[in-house]
């Protein structure tokens, strides 16, 4: 009934819209400048603080249109660069999906092929499972400082952190996927007297490749999580430094405005693994 | 500065810009054929002329004398006692810089103005080095990028490098500071709810943030509560924030207040948060705060980089003192690549004529300033503080760390050599809140005071 979807589709995208407005006007209700309440300041201290302050009251959020212009500010000049300390956000973005992609490539060449050997054998994944669930839920930020200690260098060290965060989930998925492999594939792999690399390959990958994608997914969202983390620790460049300079300005625009877009970057690196997931999948 | 000593007509005095004693109208006419051209030629007028100096105090007699025997006979008297060889010799050692790209970590607050400024301002492409300056998220981590060898030099606050040469919070690690950066520029900003909390007494139970264990703010502030009767680790809390957060915190009533470095004391009142309840001066006048740092390793390595650096430090920071330099200042280290701050918040802190927060309007030129010289005795009133509040554990020979630390020499040779007075070093009185400090009895100084940690 492909008119019933269409309608169900065009009124999910209706109600998006209408949250979305609803958010934006109470929001802009919310923050729209108080009438002067505090008295009369001397002109000379209120050319010396901010509007808020001048009347009295503490600084406001932005309203939605400052956040609008401040996007549209960051949109339109990507790629600037003035000087070491303030790029455009394009190339801080850049900066981080670098780290990223790297540290979460590390971290599959790692896991994918230990998951593998560890699901293999019911022994060691018994054996290794309190380890990794010990480690699996240790923050980023606890690891920096023990990678900036030892490792001695601050962008290894970030994407050292990436790997450390993104490699459990990968790892888990991986294990668990090979070892449910059902008994019955194997044993008629084993009766026509298929080779182990071939089983493991022909039959055991493919068998259990969309839990390895699920536990990738998993991981490229955690790894997206920690960069920013990362970053604006460690500082230099990328979003998550770009936040914490804006943040040493007090600019709420700035720091939404960064939000919107890491949201926006962490949803695409979502649905291009959720794509590739459904490339390896097949219907039983 | 690069005239000739042995002409009787120069004059080696100060006045105008060029370092002589004469109206900066005649600079022209009584340099224009003297001045040397070649960079070692120049090096040696400098240092003839710093030996003349010593040895004729009075310029009306050396030039007496240079008038009676004539300039060659007066340099081959002289140089028969003095080796004139061997100091310019010793001098010109400071030739082309090992290392030329240098990266030099700093926070991002007013008291590292000259070590950011000598970047838009140009001051350490004068002195022959390409320097990156890198802004850094918190002192932990400048402290760890630093050991790290990931910057040449950075700016630390002034306890620092003493804590890591002692390996207190850290592995011990022999570091070095050539130069302060500024001396005061520090604040309490309380939260406007405490209005009427004025006195210091009233404050049992407040929260308070300071920028770091090791710092300046830390030590002042646990002395002025002291002396107000409170204990610092009993009747208050205090813990280590990043500045930016500070006015985060304030605003969110997560703080009651902070002692921190500006801009942040500046910004609360700007966005209406906090006001100034006192600035340090009034504890502490001339307290130093933040520092200029390098490894002791980086320094003896590249001897002639570190002597650009520092150059070029020296350099900016008695640009920086200068009252009449300081809007510039400010608009030179306002935008996003440096402070990322609002100019006009700059201004203030610089210029020293600031909004207090309550609505009136103070002025006080002395609010920040910039000195270079690393007093000894800094460092002595530092560890006596470590000592005080239980950081330090073990006894120390004071002086020898200060010494070993605060490169009060280097800082005075350096000086010398760009035509800047350096004070003697013996000569520094500390005075905190009305108390005298004698650096040569650090156990009595600690002793004296009814609330410490040991």
């Amino acid at each position: 009934m492909p008119t019933l979807k269409g309608s169900l589709g065009f009124r999910a995208g209706l109600l998006s819209l209408l949250i979305f407005a609803a958010i934006v006007g109470i929001w802009q209700i919310a923050t729209m400048p108080a009438a002067g309440s505090g008295a009369a300041m001397d002109p000379e201290y209120a050319k010396l603080v901010g509007a808020a302050a001048a009347t009295g009251s503490k600084s406001a959020m932005p309203t939605p249109a400052d956040i609008g212009s401040t996007i549209w500010k960051h949109l339109v000049d990507p790629f600037y660069v003035r000087g070491s300390n303030d790029k455009g956000i394009g190339i801080q973005l850049a900066y981080s999906l670098g780290r990223v992609l790297l540290g979460f490539g590390l971290a599959a060449l790692f896991a994918i092929p230990l998951g593998f050997l560890i699901g293999m054998s019911p022994l060691v994944y018994r054996a290794l499972d309190p380890f990794i669930q010990i480690l699996k839920p240790v923050s980023p930020l606890a690891w920096m400082p023990l990678a900036l200690y030892t490792i001695k260098d601050s962008a290894i060290s970030s994407i050292f952190v990436i790997f450390i965060c993104s490699v459990w989930p990968m790892l888990i998925n991986t294990a668990f996927g090979v070892g449910s492999v059902r008994k019955e594939w194997l044993n008629v792999a084993r009766t026509l007297e298929v080779g182990p690399f071939r089983t493991a390959f022909r039959v055991i990958l493919p068998a259990a490749a969309p839990t390895i994608m699920t536990g990738m997914r998993i991981s490229i969202g955690i790894a997206w999580l920690v960069i920013v983390a990362a970053e604006m620790l460690v500082g230099g460049t990328g979003i998550g430094y770009f936040v914490w300079n804006e943040w040493n300005n007090l600019s709420i625009a700035n720091i939404v405005t960064a939000i919107l877009l890491i949201g926006l970057v962490g949803l695409l690196l979502d649905q291009g693994l959720a794509w590739a997931a459904k490339l390896v999948t097949y219907p039983e | 500065m690069f005239k000739d000593p042995f002409d009787p007509r120069a004059l080696l005095g100060r006045g105008c810009s060029c370092g002589g004693n004469h109206t900066e109208a005649d600079h022209a006419r009584l340099t224009a054929s003297t001045v040397p051209s070649g960079e070692e030629q120049r090096w040696n007028r400098v240092v003839d002329a710093a030996v003349l100096r010593a040895v004729f105090p009075v310029d009306a007699t050396r030039r007496l004398f240079l008038k009676i025997v004539g300039a060659s006979t007066a340099m081959a008297a002289i140089s028969s006692v003095l080796p004139l060889g061997t100091a310019r010799e010793a001098f010109a050692q400071g030739g082309a810089p090992e290392k030329k790209d240098l990266k030099v970590g700093f926070i991002p607050i007013t008291c590292a103005t000259p070590i950011i400024m000598a970047h838009p301002m140009g001051f350490y492409s004068k002195h022959g080095l390409n320097v990156e300056v890198v802004k850094t998220a918190g002192w932990a981590v400048i402290r760890d990028k630093s050991l790290a060898k990931e910057y040449d030099a950075s700016h630390m606050l002034s306890p620092m490098p003493l804590a890591i040469s002692l390996g207190v919070g850290s592995n011990a690690v022999p570091w070095t500071m050539p130069a302060i950066e500024n001396i005061n520029g520090q604040a309490i900003t309380l939260a406007m709810k405490h209005k009427d909390k004025r006195n210091p007494k009233d404050w049992k139970g407040f929260k308070f943030a300071v920028p770091f264990d090791y710092s300046m703010h830390n030590y002042l502030l646990r002395y002025y509560v002291a002396e107000a009767g409170l204990d610092p680790d009993k009747d208050i809390s205090i813990r280590s924030v990043p500045p930016p957060e500070m006015v985060a915190n304030l605003r969110a009533d997560n703080i009651d207040g902070f002692l921190g470095p500006d801009p942040f004391n500046q910004r609360a009142v700007f966005d209406g948060v906090g006001f100034i309840h006192l600035l340090t001066k009034e504890l502490w006048d001339g307290h130093p705060c933040c520092a200029f740092t390098v490894s002791k390793e980086f320094a003896t390595q590249n001897p002639n980089s570190y002597r650009a650096l520092l150059k070029a430090i020296i350099d900016a920071t008695a640009y920086a003192h200068k009252q009449e330099n300081r809007k510039e200042i400010a608009k030179a280290i306002a935008p996003t690549n440096y402070l990322n701050q609002p100019e006009t918040v700059l201004e203030q802190i610089l210029t020293g004529t600031y909004a207090d927060g309550l609505g009136g309007v103070k002025k006080d030129p002395n609010r920040i300033d910039f000195d270079p010289f690393p007093w000894n005795q800094f460092a002595i009133w530092i560890m006596t503080q470590m000592k005080r509040w239980g950081q330090l554990k073990a006894d120390v020979d004071y002086a020898k760390v200060a010494q070993e630390v605060y490169l009060a020499t280097d800082t005075a040779k350096m000086m010398k050599e760009m035509g800047l007075t350096p004070p003697d070093p013996s000569k520094k009185t500390i005075v905190v809140m009305g108390k005298a400090f004698d650096p040569a009895k650090p156990a009595e100084y600690i002793n004296s005071f009814a609330i410490k940690r040991n």
